[in-house]
């Protein structure tokens, strides 16, 4: 595979919900994604931005149209793929260390290896002092940590986060979009990620994509330029302000619309 | 002293108080000794009935039947309900059904379990199974529906199979529902099969207690309902210890 050749890429995509009234949520679209990058969509409510990483993570086929990962077509979930869902996805009978452990464990990997990538992971997040704690004893931003370790202890080369921290509040969003990108850094894994915040995607990213409502298309590319070591200060940073601007830009008559006031 | 620990001492003491009231009117004669035996009385001669062995036979019998119905009931309902909960039109169908279930005597159809199965330990576990099997499919639905869509995506994520899924995910999210479902069934069952053998059976502790009523033997009869009783509150206090210590783990300490 040629190292200009997208790390992952959809082509002429549609998704749609078969019924009684057959719902078309998704495309066409193409999207290419480069090795490495850190690509945020934005877009509506309800524009098909789940729909697009369950078609990217092989979770749901698409109706017609391709998705290949690293040159190969994806029809089921291919390995070297890690989500991170908008949920609470930890399981509430395992332990922190447990939880991130969870996948290692079923893929059969040896027990001191499990350990060290487990002792890795729970540092790297700031966990150590509750890696014997349940779920249900962290709050909602730790959980979700304990979640983003478990995808990150399997060392997916394309990381998929649905609205990770849609659930938080905005200090904790702007710290944990630090941990994200410096895991980005560290990792070097090409990042897709899903949220509602244009600020937070603007913080973020190489690059952004703006969706319409649905059928969710992509209507708008945004190259942000940020250096690749860059952390929440940039929000200060003059030009943030035009970037968020450009995008509510793009995205204000599509939010109308999906409203039903366009 | 915590909140819960004085709420437990409280309860104890009520016990307590109730059981020392009992054993004053009973003493003093204001409750007569065909009405009722002093509770130090029913003690002492449940342990002489223990020692003497006779009535292990009875106890043995109802262990049996207690716990092949709690077994099968337990099996079956749990099978019935992953079978329900995999086919949405069944469920739809059966709903209403499920629901009446326990507005139905199942004690008529006695008659007709005996000319099933005949005068055997048979009919009593059939009431036992008949009691306790909807209260474990029940929870079995319950429990299935709780399972957060998003626990089976991360399933899907990790490329678990079919059945590892079932072991690893969906079985442990359910496991605090499932349990109260085995509690409700053992209670169901104990329940199903004493009261059958107050109807018609030839052994058992409910044999056994009817017996000793028709005879007049008051005290006998009052030791082997203390025997139930304890016997049920025990059982019952170590599940619902068990059933704690695992939603312990799954709540906000």
């Amino acid at each position: 595979m040629s190292p200009t050749a997208p790390h992952a890429s959809l082509r002429g995509v549609t998704r749609v919900y078969p019924g009684k009234s057959p719902v078309h949520a998704l495309g066409p679209l193409d999207l290419d994604l480069r090795r490495g990058e850190f690509f945020s969509v934005v877009g509506p409510s309800g524009c098909g931005k789940s729909t697009l990483l369950d078609v990217l993570a092989g979770l749901n086929p698409p109706s017609a149209g391709t998705v290949s990962f690293e040159g190969k077509p994806v029809t089921s979930v291919p390995d070297g793929i890690g989500v991170v869902f908008q949920e609470d996805a930890s399981f509430p009978w395992l332990t922190v260390a447990g939880n991130i452990a969870f996948g290692l464990r079923r893929a059969g990997v040896e027990a001191a290896e499990i350990d060290r990538r487990v002792d890795y992971a729970v540092g790297f997040m700031g966990l150590s002092a509750f890696a014997g704690a349940y779920p249900a004893q962290l709050s909602g931003g730790m959980r979700q940590r304990v979640c983003i370790a478990r995808t990150l202890v399997m060392q997916p080369r394309l990381i998929l986060l649905d609205e990770p921290f849609g659930a938080l509040d905005q200090q904790t969003r702007l710290l944990m979009g630090d941990e994200l990108l410096r895991l980005w850094r560290e990792t070097g894994a090409t990042v897709l990620l899903i949220t509602h915040a244009l600020d937070e995607a603007a913080m973020l990213s190489d690059r952004v994509g703006v969706m319409s409502a649905r059928p969710g298309c992509f209507i708008d590319m945004v190259d942000t330029g940020w250096d690749r070591d860059r952390d929440s200060r940039i929000v200060s940073d003059a030009s943030f302000g035009a970037l968020t601007g450009r995008l509510w830009a793009s995205l204000r008559q599509e939010s109308m619309r999906a409203i039903g006031r366009g | 002293m915590t909140r819960s620990t004085a709420l437990a001492w409280a309860r104890v003491a009520v016990v307590v108080a109730i059981v020392v009231l009992l054993e004053a009117l009973c003493r003093t004669g204001i409750i007569k000794p065909l009405t009722l035996v002093p509770p130090s009385l029913m003690l002492t001669d449940l342990y002489r009935l223990l020692v003497s062995g006779d009535i292990t036979d009875d106890i043995v019998q109802t262990f049996l039947e207690v716990g092949t119905a709690f077994a099968i009931a337990g099996a079956v309902g749990f099978a019935l309900g992953a079978l329900v909960h995999a086919l949405p039109r069944l469920r739809q169908a059966l709903d209403p059904l499920l629901a009446a279930w326990y507005a139905i005597p199942l004690f008529v159809f006695y008659p007709l379990l005996v000319a099933l199965f005949g005068l055997t330990v048979l009919p009593l576990i059939a009431i036992g199974v008949g009691f306790a099997t909807p209260a474990m499919m029940i929870a079995t639905l319950t429990g299935l529906d709780r399972v957060p869509p998003v626990l089976r995506r991360v399933a899907r994520m990790h490329r678990l199979s079919p059945l590892s899924t079932i072991w690893r995910v969906i079985l442990p999210s359910a496991a605090p529902y499932l349990f109260g479902g085995l509690k409700l069934s053992f209670a169901y069952a104990f329940i199903g099969v004493i009261a059958g053998e107050f109807i018609l059976s030839g052994g058992g502790l409910g044999y056994g207690i009817a017996y000793a009523y028709e005879s007049f033997e008051n005290r006998k009869m009052y030791a082997l309902m203390l025997f139930v009783l304890l016997l049920a509150v025990g059982v019952n206090a170590v599940l619902q210890s068990l059933e704690s210590h695992i939603a312990r783990k799954r709540s906000r300490q």
